[in-house]
Order: C-alpha cells, then sequence, then structure tokens
C-alpha cells in the first residue's frame, strides 16, 4: 500500500536518542501568554554598538557582499590574534591557527566531528548548554556526563572529573564562565583540571564565549594553563561582550594541525562566516572596547540585585561569577524545576527556564537571565516573590 | 573615583529618583554608606543638581529654542568668563559655551515665541558692549537631549527564551 509511506522511516536512528530541546517547549508555552517578564533570555538586551552596525551598512553600500577566504578575513584572524596576545600573552598565528566561524555553535560542531572517532567519549559538564550533548550524538560519539554541584558553586571538582574518564575518553568539554549557572573557576582551579587532562592524554574543548563576562575575577584562557595550547581547542565569539548574536560571528583557536582539520569540514559546509558580520566584527575589536567598561559594570548591579533578592525571596542563589545568569535553587518549595517554571509562568506570567534543561544535575534549579533591564527584573522578582507566598 | 562610586552615578544618572536601599541593592552596600557617599558628591560639586529631562512638545507647551552665536570683543583685564557671567544671568539663556571655531562664544536660548527669542537677542544680547554681532539659529526639532533620545527609541527585538 503507497499510503502506508511513513517519511519518519528515513530520518538516521542516531536522532532518536536526541531529544527537542527543553528551551524550544518552553518557548512554545511562552509564546501563548501576552505581557510576559522574560528571564529566560540567552542573550544581551544591550543594543549592538551603532557604529558596529554603522560599519555593515557602509560594507554592504561598499559592495563588500562576496565570499570571504575559508579562513575568514585576515584582518579579522590578525585582530583576534593581537588580541590574545594583548589580553592572555599567547601567540596564534593568524595564517594556520585561527578559523572564522558562523557563531559558536559552528565552531562547536566542527570541533567535534574533527576529533571525534565511533565510540569515542567526550566528558561534558553539567549542568551545561543545551548544544554539546546533541553535537556529540550527531558526529557519532559517546557523550559522558560529569555532575557539578551547588556546594561547590558549579565548579568542576578534579575527583568527579578523574572518576569519568575510561580508556575510551578522547576530550572534555569546558564552558567557563558557564551557562547556565554563572560559574566561573580561577586559575589555581583549573590547574588541577589541567594536570588531570594531561595525564590522560586529552584534548579540550574551551567554550569561552562569556570570557568578558566575569565580576570580580580575571577570566582565566584554559589555553594559556602550562602544556595546554597544544590540547586545547578554543572556542569565542562576539555575540556576549559586542551583543551581535544575530551576526553569527565567532572563532576557534587551536594548534595548526587541528585548525587545519576542522576547515576541511568548514570549507565543505559553511565556506566562509558571513562577510558582512566579519566586517562588524573587525570594527568591534578595533574600536568597541570604551563601551564594555560599563556595560559590564550594569550587569554587575544586575547581578547582584538578582541574586540578593532571591536569598531575600527564600530561593536560595549561590554568587554567580561570570555571564549572565543567576541559578537559584526551587526546592524549598517541593516543586521539580519544570513544574516549578510552567506554574511560575501561566500564574505570574514570568519566564524563566527550568534548570533540568540543561542536564540532570541541574533539577531543582532555575536559569534566570539578569540580560534584562533592571526594572524588568525588579517587577519578575516581586512575581516570584508573590508566587511563592502564594505556594505557602 | 573607584568601581563603587562610577556605579552610584551611573545609576542616578540614568534615574535620580533611585532610592539608596536600591542603589544598595544594586552595589552590595549598605544604604547608610551609599547616603554618606551621596551626600559627599553633592558637597564636591560632583552632583550638580537632579533634574527632569520634560518633552515639552508632548506636553503641549510650544517653547522656542535658538542657538545663538556670538562673537565678542575682549576688554582690557576682563576674559570670557566676565561676558559669560553677564550672559548667563538672563533666565532666557539655558546653555553659555565658549567655543572654537568662527563664533567665540554659543548660546541656547528659550522663548515662548519667535518674536519674543528674537527681540531678547535684539535688545538684551546685541547691546552688551563687548558682543561684536550675533548669528541666531532656531531650533526646528530635538531629537536627542543631553544623551536622551526624544524620538521614539528603537526596541530590542529578542526571542522571550534563547538557549
Amino acid at each position: 500500500m503507497l499510503n502506508n509511506c511513513d517519511p519518519s522511516r528515513f530520518l538516521a536512528s542516531k536522532l532518536e536518542n536526541v531529544p527537542p530541546s527543553g528551551i524550544r517547549r518552553f518557548f512554545d508555552l511562552v509564546s501563548d501568554i501576552d505581557d510576559v517578564v522574560s528571564l529566560g533570555v540567552g542573550e544581551p538586551d544591550f543594543h549592538t554598538p551603532w557604529h558596529i552596525r554603522e560599519a555593515c551598512i557602509h560594507a554592504i553600500e561598499e559592495g563588500e557582499t562576496s565570499y570571504t577566504s575559508n579562513f575568514g578575513l585576515k584582518e579579522l584572524r590578525e585582530e583576534i590574534s593581537n588580541l590574545y596576545l594583548l589580553r592572555h600573552s599567547t601567540h596564534y598565528n593568524p595564517e594556520n591557527e585561527v578559523l572564522i566561524t558562523t557563531g559558536v555553535s559552528e565552531a562547536l560542531d566542527i570541533a567535534i566531528r574533527t576529533i571525534v572517532n565511533p565510540g569515542d567519549e567526550i566528558i561534558i559538564v553539567e549542568p551545561s548548554y543545551v548544544a554539546y550533548t546533541p553535537s556529540v550524538i550527531f558526529s557519532g560519539g559517546t557523550p559522558v556526563p560529569v555532575k557539578t554541584h551547588v556546594e561547590n558553586n558549579f565548579k568542576l571538582v578534579p575527583e568527579d572529573l578523574r572518576s569519568a574518564i575510561s580508556d575510551k575518553t578522547k576530550a572534555i568539554i569546558l564552558n567557563y564562565p558557564n551557562n547556565p549557572t554563572g560559574a566561573a573557576m580561577g586559575k589555581k582551579e583549573l590547574e588541577l583540571i589541567a594536570d588531570i587532562v594531561e595525564e590522560n592524554d586529552l584534548l579540550v574543548i574551551s567554550d569561552e564565549i562569556y570570557e568578558c563576562l566575569t565580576y570580580n575575577k580575571k577570566h582565566t584562557c584554559f589555553a594559556t594553563l602550562e602544556g595546554m595550547k597544544e590540547r586545547t581547542i578554543l572556542l569565542n565569539g562576539f555575540s556576549k561582550a559586542y551583543s551581535m548574536t544575530g551576526f553569527r560571528v565567532a572563532y576557534a583557536l587551536a594548534p595548526p594541525e587541528i585548525i587545519n582539520a576542522m576547515m576541511l569540514i568548514h570549507q565543505y559546509t559553511m565556506l566562509c562566516a558571513p562577510t558582512v558580520a566579519q566586517i562588524g566584527a573587525i570594527e568591534a575589536l578595533k574600536y568597541g572596547n570604551s563601551s564594555m567598561d560599563k556595560m559590564i559594570r550594569e550587569y554587575d548591579r544586575r547581578r547582584r540585585l538578582i541574586v540578593n533578592s532571591f536569598n531575600d525571596i527564600g530561593l536560595s542563589c549561590f554568587e554567580p561569577e561570570g555571564a549572565f545568569y543567576a541559578f537559584p535553587s526551587v526546592r524549598s518549595t517541593g516543586l521539580t524545576s519544570e513544574h516549578f517554571a510552567e506554574k511560575l509562568l501561566n500564574e505570574q506570567k514570568v519566564a524563566t527556564v527550568p534548570g533540568d534543561v540543561f542536564g540532570k544535575s541541574g533539577e531543582g534549579f532555575l536559569r534566570c537571565s539578569y540580560a534584562a533591564s533592571t526594572e524588568n527584573i525588579k517587577i519578575a522578582l516581586e512575581r516570584i516573590e508573590q508566587f511563592i507566598s502564594d505556594l505557602e | 573615583m573607584d568601581n563603587v562610586d562610577k556605579n552610584i552615578l551611573e545609576i542616578l544618572e540614568q534615574d535620580a529618583r533611585t532610592k539608596p536601599d536600591e542603589i544598595a541593592k544594586l552595589t552590595g552596600i549598605s544604604g547608610e554608606e551609599i547616603q554618606e557617599k551621596i551626600k559627599h558628591f553633592e558637597q564636591a560639586g560632583i552632583i550638580r543638581k537632579y533634574k527632569t529631562i520634560v518633552d515639552w512638545d508632548v506636553a503641549g507647551e510650544d517653547y522656542v529654542y535658538a542657538i545663538i552665536e556670538l562673537k565678542v570683543t575682549l576688554q582690557r583685564r576682563q576674559g570670557y568668563q566676565v561676558i559669560a557671567e553677564r550672559l548667563y544671568k538672563f533666565d532666557e539663556v539655558r546653555s553659555v559655551r565658549l567655543i572654537s571655531g568662527d563664533h567665540d562664544i554659543s548660546l541656547t536660548v528659550r522663548g515662548k515665541s519667535m518674536k519674543q527669542v528674537a527681540f531678547f537677542v535684539a535688545e538684551k544680547i546685541a547691546t552688551l558692549e563687548n558682543i561684536q554681532s550675533t548669528s541666531t539659529h532656531f531650533v526646528l526639532k530635538t531629537y536627542k537631549e543631553d544623551g536622551v533620545i526624544l524620538s521614539e527609541t528603537e526596541q530590542v527585538k529578542r526571542l522571550p527564551i534563547t538557549p
């Protein structure tokens, strides 16, 4: 019978292991409700600085709309190389150690595809950004979660990492400052991780997209730790530091052998990152740093407001040191993350993201983004306080 | 000026009505300390004044603004300061600036009508003995005032939930 033809039988079986993002489900729920105050947004609420947008408009007027080199514009690679020299005293050769990608999402995907053989285990530090586990599955690898805990401020504990390593382990994906917890790790703490990486001959994919958003401490670039440069694929971009999420431009820094291999996939799948976005990125690196200090101070104020308020309300919240997320615990209410977030949305019209979306160890927590205006944060917190008192 | 001081000033610059307790929550410093710091800012002249930016157009009050550029002749033992003082004492004069270029001083003048502003300039400003010449530019529309955009501002179009 021809009408018996079910298109889903054509789908690859590896997709069966990938559930749709829990964020997607929440997005659909939120879309049906009016007047929602959202703490659910994983992108800055600042506009892309006007000089960056203006540079892009000018580039289009000047006809800079064709492909660039597969590696990305040379000037951009040189600016990035300079940035790392100035900021972290480490040198990446713009000729063969820098690859411009379409967002960190692409960089992450091709980094994983570059290193994974079927059956290789990739360690993912949970709670984690939603793309890591699926990307490993898509590439035919096996994701191995390592939990982090609120007792350790969601930092990776060396013993936990050790116990997750097997003879099939190939790499670890690190993301500090972290989405969703806001945790950041200092130099000494990362050095302990680096020792284990070296002992076990592993590679690290270090997603440092929130590098610029650290509070009260200096960001440590994982590749600058002793012996780690040869073992690190560093991912970073322009979305968070310069509010350029929609431009889709980022980069990978790694030893030439790895960049070359990543390039092989990149040239056949993406060809190059959007040209206009690359020009905006050059503008950002050259002239965009003056507005950054002010932006970071603003985030820092909101961070204090949101963390103090959660603790006052009775939802205990550890002090996040990076990114723009607070990760309060809802365990005291007896509700699961998902139940809490859904009920809060329906009853008080505040959107948050349940912590279990980011892995099992996120259960019992909520991701609350403070990339929202102080005014909206205040309104959201008042509503959450009301919600909690209605529960009692 | 440390980061805490900058924080307090930035908060007040955005909204002068923010209460010390709220500033305390945003900065992690006690409300009393905030109050003391603000007092110090006021005394030291770091905070000059708390003002409200009013869009009089929207309020329906038709004020007329003009930018007046002046060429002045300096007299013996008399610098620009003396001239500026004579100018800024007029209530109609909203700002006085010493500028470079073809002219020496730039004023912003506010009046109820073009006629009133024109008379003010002709009778009170142009007749001052140091004033060589005046050049009056009437303001047709103000788009941005003191860092605040007065026309409709753009909204960040973000999805309500993103990863």
